[in-house]
This record gives structure tokens, sequence and C-alpha cells, in this order.
């Protein structure tokens, strides 16, 4: 594993749901460091192309290689953090306990202390015993940011991350963005809120009808005028 | 698309390749453990395969002859419905709150996935056995201790069959909206060569014959059936799960 290898490197990926092309030979190719912001409307492909990076969903065709490796090795998913749609947390166990699976799942020396470290940082240590089927929506979505982050991946994918947040969990998630784009994470995110995407992002691409209408650096214009992006490359 | 030229990082992980034990393990007690808490699963299995066992005493004469040929059939019959009731809510659990892609974006293989759902699988099903067993005795007036060890061993592997059958199907069936229905359609007819070793085994050994040189085929049927789906389904559910 070079350093110098791509954090994430996507070749010729499409997806067919039968007849129907979710993503057209998708190329793209991410630096490790990089904090990309992929933007598009409802039904774009964003999400399905997320799933196709994080290997939870194999392409019809092309390839996905995360830090140089294929996305299903061992390798790779060790090394990438995903929050997607779902919490992907279980309802019957405590906050502690449904850290502490995946911290065993990582492979963390202490899976304790990572549970109540993220707990900590997360601002959920005081209902840590507490069954996530009593927490409210935000405080689910700040554990589910907590599992995320556990393992310290160096490759972030989240879908949607702002999405039914509230005020603090957004804080909360933003900060830890910050940090890891600061410690050299790569973080790769879906969003519709431009706003808090473009903060964080050094990079957009722009999706439309399951193919990659732009790349490349973040601009001010971007930030100044969030519909600028859109009017551009969807005419 | 080029990004910034950024150092990787170089903090040292504080991680280790867990065993496939470990994870094996870590998965077997999130389940059982899940399941603990709610008790879903486990009161409906029990509380079906004792009703089933009661109705059905009152249906025949248990001490008719005719009765102590198909004991083992009614008593393998009531355990595969029964665990159906389990084995449905095995990756169904996970489709609750999109865990199951919390589970494939982690560094283990599908292989330890899928053993670590069948043992706790495999544990739910024992536990609704070792109920109706004394149950079974008790209303059907049947002597199960005689044999105990070699009645021990065939529910053991019949019970095995059943599980890496349906936890496989489960993971199969786990994304379709009639999976409560289409679970049973799938596995019965997989299960009827291990089912109908276990109940001829059962039945000969409920009516104190041994496990001899008549029988034996039906125990050796079991062990091969347990070893080729067991290995089938590891080999087969990496790409069951993702496609």
């Amino acid at each position: 594993m070079s350093e110098q290898a791509s954090a994430l490197q996507i070749d010729g990926v499409s997806k067919y749901y039968g007849d129907y092309p979710a993503l057209r030979k998708v190329m793209l190719r991410v630096d490790a460091g990089s904090s990309l912001a992929l933007l598009g409307r409802n039904g774009a492909g964003k999400t399905t192309l997320l799933r196709i990076i994080a290997g939870l969903s194999k392409p019809t065709e092309g390839q996905v290689r995360i830090l140089g490796s294929d996305v299903r090795q061992e390798f790779a998913r060790r090394r990438i953090g995903v929050l997607g749609h779902g919490i992907s947390l279980y309802d019957e166990l405590s906050a502690s306990e449904n850290l502490m699976v995946f911290a065993r799942l990582y492979g963390l020396r202490d899976p304790r202390k990572s549970a109540l470290e993220w707990l900590e940082r997360t601002g959920l240590e005081r209902v840590r015993d507490g069954l996530v089927r009593e927490f409210s929506r935000g405080m689910r979505q700040r554990l589910a940011v907590a599992r995320a982050f556990l393992h310290d991946p160096e490759v972030l994918l989240f879908d949607e991350p702002f999405t039914a947040l509230d005020d603090r969990a957004i804080a909360v998630l933003q900060s830890l963005l910050a940090d890891a784009h600061r410690r050299g994470r790569t973080i790769i995110m879906s969003t519709h809120q431009l706003k808090e995407a473009l903060v964080l992002a050094s990079h957009v691409a722009l999706i439309r009808r399951g193919e990659i209408t732009f790349s490349g650096e973040r601009t001010q214009q971007m930030v100044d005028d969030t519909g600028w992006l859109y009017r551009t490359y969807e005419s | 698309m080029t990004g910034v030229e950024t150092a990787a990082p170089t903090e040292t992980r504080v991680e280790t390749r867990p065993s496939l034990l470990a994870q094996i393990w870590t998965i077997t007690a999130k389940d059982l453990r899940s399941e603990m808490r709610t008790k879903e699963a486990v009161n409906a299995s029990v509380a079906f395969s004792l009703v089933i066992l009661v109705l059905f005493s009152f249906a025949f004469d248990p001490t008719s002859d005719q009765f102590q040929e198909f004991s083992g059939g009614l008593l393998w019959l009531v355990f595969s419905f029964a665990g159906a009731l389990v084995l449905n809510r095995s990756f169904a659990r996970e489709t609750q709150n999109d865990c199951l892609d919390g589970l494939l974006a982690a560094p283990i293989p599908a292989s330890a996935l899928f053993f670590g759902k069948a043992l706790a699988n495999f544990a739910l099903l024992i536990a609704v056995e070792v109920v109706s067993i004394p149950v079974f005795g008790l209303f059907y007036d049947v002597h199960w201790m005689g044999q105990f060890w070699e009645l021990v061993l065939v529910t053991l592997l019949g019970t095995w069959a059943l599980t890496v059958i349906g936890t496989f199907f489960s993971a199969l069936t786990v994304n379709l909206r009639m999976r409560e229905l289409m679970l049973p359609t799938l596995v019965y007819p997989l299960m009827i060569p291990a089912l109908m070793a276990a109940m001829k085994l059962t039945t000969d050994l409920l009516a104190g014959t041994p496990i001899n040189s008549d029988n034996i085929f039906g125990l050796k049927l079991l062990i091969g059936f347990d070893f080729i789906f067991t290995a089938l389904s590891v080999m087969m559910i990496d790409t069951v799960l993702v496609g």
C-alpha cells in the first residue's frame, strides 16, 4: 500500500436495477485528506454510489478501490467509517453495548474504553446504559455518529449526515468532521444541506442521473451562491 | 478529481485483528442479548410448540401403537414450525435501523456473520426443544430418557440442519416483504432429507431402539446434510448479502 495511493478510486462504475441505470460509468478519484461533497438531486444516484463505495452493494460493472484495496477486502473495510440513512444500531441494546459490539468487530484493544470515550465526545455519557429504543432521534443520530467514528477511520462515508439532526447534533458532527479533516482523514458525504456541506468540503462532485457532471475544488462562488452549481451543471 | 495533498495519518492504530471465533462470538452474544431483552421470538416459539403438543395430545391416543410409529415425526414437525418463528427473526432483526449495513461495512468475513447468527439461532432452538421435549414426554407418555445421549445427538444434528438452512434463507429473504411466508416455503422442501432422517431416528429412539445397523444410515445422512449445507452456506453467504 503506497502512501501515494488515492483514498478513493472509482473506475467506470455502473449500476443497473433491471434495465434502469442508477449509475453510468462513474469515474472519480479522491485524494487522501480531501473532503468531498457529493451533490445531486433526489434520485440522482448519490446513495447508490455511496453504498457501492462502502461495499454494501456491488456495481454491475467497474471497480472501487479504497486506499488501493478492493472495497470488499478487510483492509479497506477496516479503514472506512460509514453513516448511511439508517443509524445501524440495535434498539434492544444500550448505547455502550452498541458501541462495544462494533468496537469488538473492528478489533479495538479496549472496546469499553473506546465506547465510553465516544459516548463522552458525543454528549451521551449520561445515557450510556439507556436502551437505544428509548432515545430521542437526535440522540440516536449522535450515537450513530459515534459508531461511525469509533475506530478512527481514514475514510468517512456519510450519506445525508445532517438530515434530521437537531442543532446540537449538527454542531457535534461538524466539529468531528472538521477535526477529522484537520487530521488528514478523507471525507465523502452526500447531502442536500449545501451550506453545511460546503463549509466543510474542499472538493465538490455533482451527480446527475447517475453520471458525474462536475468534480473539482470547491470555490468561494459555490459557497456564496449555493444554487450556482446546479444552475451551471444541470442546465 | 484531484484533491489536496495531505500526509497520511500517522497515529498508531490501537486495534488488533480479532480472531474468527471472537467475531463469531460477538455476533452470537449480540443476537442472544437482543433476543433476551425482548423474548419476541423465543416466547412465540415456545408457546407455539407447547400449544401444538397439547392440542395433538387430544387428537391422538398417545398410548396406541400407531402413535408410537409417528411420535418422532410429530416432535420434528413441531420443532420445524416453531423453529421458523426463531429463524424468521434472525436477519429480520438486522433490517431495523439498517443494522445489516453496519455489520457488512465492518471488517469481518460474511462467514463470521453467518456463523454468529447461526449459533445464536441454534441456542434459541435448543432452548425451545429443552422445554418441548419434557412436555412431549409428559403428554404422550413417551420415555425419552431411555436412549438419552443418542436422542441428544440426533436432536443436535437435526437442529443444526434446521439452523443452517434457516439462517441462510433468512439472509436470502431478508429484504422481501413476504419473508415470513417465503422462509418456510424455501426451507421445508430442502429440509426433507434431514427431517426424514431425524424423524426416523427419533421414533426409533423413543421406542427404545438404539442406533444400529438398520438406522445408522439416517445418522450418516444427518451428518452429511449438516456438513454439505454448512459448507454451501458459508461459500454463498457473501453473495447473498452483498449481491
